[in-house]
């Protein structure tokens, strides 16, 4: 078989692993890490180099395969489970490094992205996976930024030696519940996925410590460690896999938590049919809330809770808790602290700061905002500043969510309400 | 003050500084600062600046301790941008600067600041954006690339690109400001360049650019198509120079 054929099939195989990211990590081309002492090729830079854009719309930043689709597991929703008969390839090491070192001179990307199926064994697995990258970083001494997935049921020794090769590494946790491994993946638990994810924790951590000691010990996945799921394939509401998700940043301390929604590629019983769309969607609202989480103080309880567990689909998740808390609005962006400026809709982080920055000199009005890119569309109806005109200010519930949305919505809505007009339908 | 002058300079940034200087030993206003290349007969008086290395120096000394390093960085990245008319617009910052100080990168929502600190966002996305986009092909040991930005941003990615390919020889020619990054161990330099002719890739060359095709259509998922969303991400005019845009047949600029 020629190599085409065969990156074809790795690639094709591992594109459900959303990660691509190159975040994490700054390393110059320095001198060191090889014996021979010679400058290699290659950097990372911390914030991230996207160098394509596929066709589905996602950043391509590594060469992202496995190193082999075969697997003695047999997961449901997995297209490389060993029940799916397809066709088999492995990667050897050789071959795998030399098409990364051949990609990255060429800028095509931005480093390796190296996951597997389980071939033989975890151990075995890891092994090979092992080797590929030490002939990168090893013989062709590259510095540029290695993303490994942590094969589990492998030993602690390997997912050492894999960690001082690696920039970042992954442990799936798949499924968001327990009770859903169970039923979807029956050789993983959620012990076998939770179980690498703390070694890895407590690694770094220790790691930590030994740099300050010693400033040259070898760095342990510096960029850290992330982990992914599916939506959609199984029954959890949208609150129970954001409280995981925020459980995952605060007990692991993950840099990413990524979702991909559930693409149907097998028919089962047990799955969404097959013809059943991707939950795009609801995957585009949980990265919201994932951000609202990471980088706006929120937490999942403030979001959602055990009544209204599922995000709402007309408004995001910021707008949709602005809604419900009128009576903290409108904000004053010119006194307001910065805590309270994030948490309007249509401000974010850097509109904060400029907020900030510019309040100092001169007082705010809306055409001022609007220069700075604050979102005046969704933010109008939250905030106040110089030019307003408290008794024009309309902040009726029913006129900001009519401003809010499309128009179609917004009709939509008022059927689903009409359809259902003796029932108490509580939409926000 | 007189209301109908053009000054001309040659077009760099020492030049533009002595334009900064004229302006305020003369205590007069320009109504438009061009370059050479732009002269062309209007009712205006145009009067040509020479450049002085030391009225340049005087104002650049001056920038960094009567504003702020911050202004100084916005005004030299400025330079670097497409904006129209941007020669005028750092003089007027400057002379907001001068009065306001160091304050002055904080007023964002002057027009002048905001004009100034937009057209460095978008020089700064596109720089960073190119560092992803470019693409190299190897002819024998040789790197070579060709972009076609929008700002002069050669600059800015010649750190990136010099310490990323350290031990290896490499060219990145931007045919829209006929400038090319070239680079040989351990040194670098940014050279005028009329033309630029490539041989055809040889086949192992041309080999990787098929791998690269393949596993660029092997990554998307079709369920999730999307096209204008990868179209807002990576603008269509940078996909002329893109391996995975060209045909094996039809190659618009790799060649």
């Amino acid at each position: 078989m020629d190599i085409f054929e065969k990156l074809r099939i790795l690639a094709d195989a591992a594109k459900f692993d959303v990660a691509c990211t190159s975040s994490g990590v700054d390393r110059t081309n320095k001198k060191g890490r090889n014996a021979s002492g010679t400058a290699g090729i290659g950097s990372a830079v911390a914030c991230g180099i996207c160098h394509t854009f596929s066709a589905d719309g996602r950043c391509v930043s590594l060469l992202k395969v496995l190193m082999t689709n075969s697997c003695i597991y047999d997961c449901k929703y997995c297209a490389n489970r060993s029940s799916n008969d397809t066709k088999r390839v492995v990667f050897t090491p050789a071959e795998l490094a030399e098409i990364t070192i051949n990609f990255y001179k060429r800028n095509y990307i931005e480093g390796l992205f190296l996951s597997s199926g389980v071939l033989k064994s975890p151990d075995y697995t890891c092994e090979q996976m092992i080797k590929s990258i030490e002939i990168l970083r090893n013989e062709y001494n590259f510095r540029g930024y290695i993303h490994a997935k942590a094969i589990p049921g492998a030993d602690h020794k390997l997912l050492d030696r894999l960690g001082l090769l690696a920039d970042r590494m992954s442990v799936n946790i798949e499924l968001p519940s327990q009770k859903s491994l169970e039923t979807l993946a029956p050789d993983k638990s959620r012990n076998s996925v939770l179980t690498p994810m703390g070694y890895i924790r407590d690694k770094v951590k220790e790691n930590r410590t030994d740099i300050v000691r010693y400033r040259h010990a070898p760095k342990f996945v510096p960029a850290g460690q992330s982990t992914q799921m599916i939506i959609g394939a199984t029954a959890e509401t949208d609150f129970q896999i954001l409280t995981l998700t925020e459980a995952l940043y605060n007990k692991y301390s993950l840099k990413r938590v990524f979702f991909s929604a559930y693409v149907p590629v097998a028919d089962n019983p047990l799955l969404p049919v097959i013809t059943s769309k991707p939950p795009l969607l609801r995957e585009h609202r949980l990265y919201q809330a994932d951000w609202l989480l990471r980088f706006y103080g929120f937490e999942a309880k403030e979001l959602l809770d055990e009544q209204n567990n599922n995000f709402n689909e007309y408004v995001d998740p910021k707008c949709n808790w602005a809604l419900n808390h009128l009576d903290m609005f409108p904000v004053d962006v010119n006194t307001a602290p910065p805590d309270m400026l994030l948490r309007v809709p249509g401000i974010g982080p850097t509109g904060a700061e400029r907020i900030i920055n510019a309040r100092k000199s001169r007082s705010l009005d809306y055409q001022g905002l609007k220069k700075i890119g604050i979102v005046l569309k969704r933010a109008q109806y939250f905030i106040i500043c110089k030019d307003t005109v408290i008794s024009s200010l309309n902040i009726s519930r029913d006129n900001i969510i009519r401003g809010l949305i499309s128009e179609r919505g917004y009709n939509e809505i008022n059927q689903k309400i009409l359809a259902s007009q003796y029932e108490q339908l509580r939409l926000f | 003050m007189d209301n109908n002058l053009i000054y001309v300079y040659d077009g760099t940034y020492q030049g533009l500084l002595c334009c900064v200087f004229e302006s305020f030993q003369k205590k007069e206003e320009p109504i438009r600062i061009i370059t050479t290349q732009e002269r062309q007969t209007s009712i205006f008086r145009t009067r040509y600046i020479e450049t002085d290395p030391e009225k340049a120096a005087r104002v650049s000394k001056s920038i960094p301790e009567k504003i702020s390093k911050t202004a100084n960085e916005l005004v030299s990245l400025c330079f670097l941008t497409c904006l129209e008319n941007k020669e005028k617009l750092i003089l007027d910052f400057l002379r907001k600067g001068y009065r306001y100080k160091g304050k002055i990168v904080n007023m964002l929502t002057d027009d002048t600041v905001d004009k100034l600190t937009k057209s460095v966002r978008h020089l700064m996305k596109e720089s960073h954006l190119i560092k992803g986009f470019v693409r190299f092909s190897v002819y024998e040991n040789v790197l070579v690339s060709v972009i076609g930005p929008k700002n002069f941003i050669l600059p800015l990615i010649k750190e990136h690109f010099c310490e990323r390919y350290k031990n290896d020889i490499f060219t990145i020619y931007d045919e829209v400001h006929g400038c090319a990054l070239v680079y040989k161990p351990y040194n670098s330099a940014i050279v005028p360049i009329s033309e630029f002719v490539l041989d055809s890739p040889g086949t192992q060359e041309q080999n990787y650019r098929r791998l690269w095709r393949e596993y660029y259509d092997a990554i998307a998922i079709q369920g999730r198509y999307n096209p204008k969303c990868r179209m807002s991400l990576m603008p269509k005019r940078y996909w002329d120079y893109m391996t995975e845009f060209q045909s094996e047949t039809e190659n618009r600029k790799l060649k």
